[in-house]
């Protein structure tokens, strides 16, 4: 069998900056597997700007973004295999994929970086009722058909969810000539960035009906109509508040969920709430020498972020390589009040280097709060945040030093007033 | 007769809700409050005034692995000009290759502003 | 005009059995149907068991067709290369009242000779650890079986088509009236066809397509069968680390039918349903939040542990019920030649080898006592990549190296797949015939991925802009517009 010292599976933005910090941090001999035929995952249907402010300090276009990695990937001694479908990993960090060429191949591999991605939420993961007809589609499902194929996957559109993709599609389909005719959202608040309400949308005059659902999906072949209905405190749609619109098209746009089926394979614990690996401060997961990133990870809003974690893992597997992580986490972290999720999950202080990153999201908007963090119940930090929201990733930066070698619990804490 | 607007800061995730009042005759500002920083001042003068956009769009490519290519312009331009500007950029075919950058229509309608690819493309035979 | 021995109206599982049956003899045979594909009506959405009959009340046809069907399905999905599970069921009483209930199925599976054997709660949790704390007992039908009931059908009717049956597929039958020398004459909307039997399989349809053709042998007031559709609601369970159960779970059967199941399918997903509901549409497969509520609930009191958030689709069915509470098997007192298989709702599937091998050597023996080809040809198997050794896949792939592109991820189909469903006898001509026969797009993304590239490769096979590709029916457009100055249609 052939070996490797790393394979990255995934070749969009984790995977990609994970394979170029490995290679920067010493890795000789790394693969990068990729199924669709060119690297940078989402990035290249993601044709609107925004992304790299933080990297880059400027605004660019997702292929944009994409082309400056993979320019820098291009410069290093990493292997890409692309139109090549990784199909299974093993707990022994064996990797089997198959492509054209070379047909069903199993490798190797000393470590292991998951940058697999997330898929979209279905309608079927949501159980919306009504028929089963053309014109329901995932956002990205239409993005991917308007700006990689050209076609338009419908003409009058509803758009269920504010998550971004949903946003930012609504602009694009109506600057290509379709009727958006309003976007519903479950919650009583947006999952978008407030630019993309603002620009998407309030731009265009397209409605955005908060707390509200789609409760029926009508035409038998295509789409002829939906219902959306106003949802009360336990998200149950009221009667008596229909609203029907006729349209052709629903786009979905209600959550992503990491891609892990690959990891579970290889006997990678998740964690429940984000759908991702349970990884410790070097994104080990409990099988030693497997690594996650990005959206496989956990569900990022920032690309920059993405690219980041990437290169952390990159930087880990390693580190790993060479012998230098140990796999003593002993500091557990806990989501605590009004926090959804903290990210590591475990926390070995002797493989951090200086300075240790936690990221977690909020479960509630939330304004003047301050985010607590207690090493077993001793209140070590406390950081005043003037605003939060569940749709907007938090990080606070942890020293060394602030952290005690020995077992411990960290539990991350929202405080109002 | 002043005009007293508000608005939510789109700048950064604060999202604070400013309030500006502006002389409407003069167009000048008599006072903004909401803010927490410059730069959400500049922007909602800016909105208010003379409210700029970036847009992203794709022409057809042929030659190429794609049939689309995605572009950008190379700065913003008023809010209103976005349809004119699409369709300048839907009258468009290219054929590949193409580098980031290069310039795909340029001063579109006249704006003194360049549609330009936001992405490399090469010539490739379609499978 | 074209002249045929048989037509049959309806081309799902009953439909395509005895178009299978009939397609070894030396007879001229057409199948017409109203849909874009071979099963797409009650064979299309429903619990894919071939229950073991056990069940139905003594003395009906279900009873007898039931058990006889059971019987037949394991070679003949062998031979057809099709898959067959049997994985046993259990059916699960929670109280005395339900145990009388068991106690009366097991005195019925005895005297049918099905094989059934009573297991305590304690042990029916021993081998279905997600078994509900509340069942006291279940009986044990090891026989049961599960089938993937559309791939049962499309091999039928491909090899009943590679022996000169003729398939019609979008002509609706529009009236059905004497013809000038003998037999009938049928016509739809595209043409008209001669022959001297009609079968009559049209599923939810075929109280009206009878009464047609009463009408037009002028004995209109004949009494004519009713159907009243009664649709089942389900959701579909990702494909899990640990199977949640590994035998079909029936609660005891109630007045409206079996109830609520936990069925697993053959590719490894877990279906949960039905329930039953009466309704006027014979369309109407669209869910309701009620419905799938109602499921919920109940599935609930037979499994516990079951991963709601593991849901990757739900969907209706509909069952063609009737007022008779029995299938309606027999030639028309009032048409001679005229044969109806109606009201075929559960066990429709398992009886439906059992319906053609009665209708062909019973009711219709000497009528369709046609001789015998000499030649019979077999259908050659789908090649699907993800069930062959490593070694296998890499001779495959070397020949054909469409086999190691893989288009969809989650139930790991290859284009070599896509392209085989595409071009066989009765192949795909839609998104969801390609998603029957190959599976792309059936797993827990469901073709978010890899869509796009199947109405690709769609488009190239058949010749025509990705703008005419569809999901199923006529009218089901998936673009709408092709962006301009894009002269070329690929995509």
């Amino acid at each position: 069998m052939i070996k490797y010292e790393l394979i990255i599976v995934g070749g969009g933005s984790a995977g990609i900056a994970a394979a170029i910090s490995a290679s920067e941090n010493g890795c000789r001999d790394i693969l990068l597997l990729e199924r669709d035929r060119e690297l940078g995952g989402i990035l290249q249907q993601c044709i609107h700007n925004g992304f790299g402010l933080h990297r880059f300090g400027e605004e660019l276009s997702g292929p944009a973004y994409a082309e400056r990695f993979i320019s820098m990937l291009k410069e290093t001694n990493v292997q890409i295999k692309t139109s090549t479908m990784v199909l299974h990993i093993g707990k022994d960090k064996t990797v089997s994929y198959v492509n054209a060429k070379e047909g069903y191949v199993t490798l190797q591999a000393e470590a292991v970086i998951l940058a697999m991605g997330c898929r979209e939420r279905t309608r079927g993961a949501i159980a919306i009722p009504g028929y089963r007809p053309s014109g329901v589609w995932s956002a990205g499902t239409a993005q991917k058909y308007l700006n990689m194929e050209g076609y338009l996957v419908g003409k009058r559109v509803f758009i269920l969810g504010s998550g971004d993709i949903g946003l930012i599609m609504a602009r694009r389909m109506t600057l290509e000539g379709a009727k958006v005719l309003g976007v519903a959202e479950l919650m009583p608040y947006s999952n978008g960035l407030p630019r993309n309400i603002k620009q998407c949308l309030e731009d265009f005059d397209i409605p955005l009906y908060l707390s509200h659902t789609v409760i029926q999906i009508r035409g038998k072949e295509r789409v002829e109509g939906i219902t959306i209905a106003k949802v009360d405190d336990t998200l149950k749609p009221v009667k008596g508040t229909e609203t029907d619109f006729e349209v052709d098209t629903l786009l979905l746009s209600v959550g992503l969920i990491p891609e892990n089926s690959l990891s579970e394979e290889a006997g990678v614990e998740l964690m429940p709430k984000t759908k991702g690996p349970l990884v410790d401060e070097s994104l080990q997961t409990n099988i030693s020498g497997i690594f996650a990133c990005g959206n496989v990870l956990h569900v990022h809003d920032l690309v920059d972020f993405v690219s980041l974690e990437g290169e952390k893992a990159g930087k880990s597997a390693a580190r790993y390589i060479r012998g230098e992580l140990m796999t003593n986490a002993c500091i557990k972290t806990r989501a605590g009040n009004g926090i959804g999720y903290v990210i590591p999950a475990g926390i070995c202080v002797e493989n951090i280097e200086d300075k240790q990153e936690l990221m977690f999201r909020v479960t509630k908007n939330a304004r003047d709060v301050k985010v607590a963090l207690y090493l077993n119940d001793v209140l070590i930090k406390a950081i005043p945040k003037k605003r939060v929201a569940p749709s907007e990733m938090e990080k606070i930066i942890l020293k060394k030093e602030e952290l005690s070698a020995g077992e411990a619990d960290l539990t991350v804490c929202l405080i109002e007033d | 007769m002043e005009l007293k607007t508000e608005l939510n800061c789109i700048v950064c995730p604060m999202s604070c809700l400013i309030s500006v009042e502006l002389d409407d005759t003069s167009g000048e500002m008599i006072s903004i409050s909401g803010n927490t920083c410059k730069r959400g001042e500049n922007y909602a003068l800016n909105e208010l005034i003379n409210p700029m956009r970036q847009l992203t769009s794709t022409v057809a490519i042929q030659n190429a692995a794609y049939s689309r290519l995605p572009v950008i312009l190379s700065s913003e331009i008023p809010k209103g000009k976005i349809f004119d500007v699409m369709e300048c950029i839907k009258e468009v075919t290219i054929t590949a290759p193409v580098s980031i950058g290069d310039i795909i229509i340029s001063d579109v309608c006249g704006l003194g502003v360049d549609v330009i690819a936001s992405r490399s493309m090469g010539s490739e035979s379609i499978e | 005009m074209e002249q045929f021995d048989v037509i049959i109206i309806g081309a799902g599982i009953t439909g395509s059995f005895i178009a299978h049956s009939l397609s070894k003899k030396e007879c001229r045979i057409l199948v017409l149907d109203k849909n874009a594909d071979v099963a797409d009506g009650a064979t299309m959405a429903n619990s894919a068991i071939v229950h073991s009959g056990h069940d139905p009340k003594p003395g009906t046809l279900k009873a007898a067709l039931n058990v006889r069907g059971s019987r037949m399905y394991k070679e003949i999905c062998e031979k057809l290369g099709v898959s067959y599970q049997p994985v046993s069921a259990y059916v699960v009483a929670t109280d005395e009242a339900e145990e009388k209930i068991l106690n009366t199925l097991y005195k019925q599976a005895v005297e049918r000779k099905i094989p059934a054997f009573f297991v305590s709660g304690e042990e029916a949790r021993k081998n279905e650890p997600n078994l509900s704390e509340t069942v006291v007992r279940a009986l044990e039908l090891p026989t049961t079986a599960i089938i993937y009931p559309w791939e049962v059908a499309i091999a039928l009717m491909e090899e009943a088509v590679l022996n000169d049956v003729q398939l019609k597929l979008e002509e609706t039958v529009k009236e059905i009236i004497k013809c000038d020398t003998e037999g009938f004459l049928i016509s739809t909307e595209k043409g008209s066809y001669c022959s001297r039997y009609v079968v009559n399989a049209a599923g939810v349809y075929a109280d009206e397509v009878y009464q047609m053709a009463l009408d037009g042998f002028g004995c209109k007031d004949a009494p004519c069968c009713k159907i009243h559709p009664k649709r089942g609601e389900y959701y579909v369970l990702d494909k899990l680390k640990e199977p949640l159960v590994s035998r079909v779970i029936y609660p005891v059967p109630g007045p409206s039918g079996k109830g609520v199941l936990v069925v697993p399918t053959t590719h490894g997903n877990v279906l949960l349903g039905p329930n039953a509901e009466y309704i006027k549409d014979k369309e109407d497969v669209s869910t309701t939040a009620e419905a799938l509520e109602y499921v919920k609930k109940n599935v609930c009191k037979t499994v516990r542990n079951i991963p709601f958030d593991k849901v990757i689709r739900t969907f209706a069915g509909l069952r063609p019920s009737s007022d008779e509470k029995d299938f309606i098997i027999e030639q028309s007192p009032y048409i001679k030649g005229f044969v109806n298989a109606a009201c075929m709702e559960s066990p429709g599937l398992a009886s439906a080898p059992a319906v053609a091998e009665y209708i062909c050597g019973t009711v219709m023996k000497e009528e369709f006592s046609f001789p015998y080809k000499k030649q019979y040809k077999r259908r050659k198997p789908m090649t699907v990549v993800r069930n062959l050794s490593d070694e296998e896949k890499n001779l495959l792939v070397k020949k054909n190296p469409d086999y190691g592109q893989i288009i969809c991820r989650c139930e790991q189909v290859s284009k070599g797949e896509i392209l085989d469903a595409i071009r066989r006898p009765v192949g795909a001509r839609t998104i969801k015939g390609v998603k029957k026969r190959a599976r792309p797009g059936m797993g827990r993304c469901q073709g978010g991925f890899c869509e796009p590239a199947v109405l690709d490769i769609l488009a190239k096979e058949l010749g025509i802009s990705p703008l005419d590709v569809k999901l199923a029916g006529s009218r089901s457009v998936m673009l709408v517009e092709k962006m301009k100055e894009d002269r070329d249609d690929k995509i």
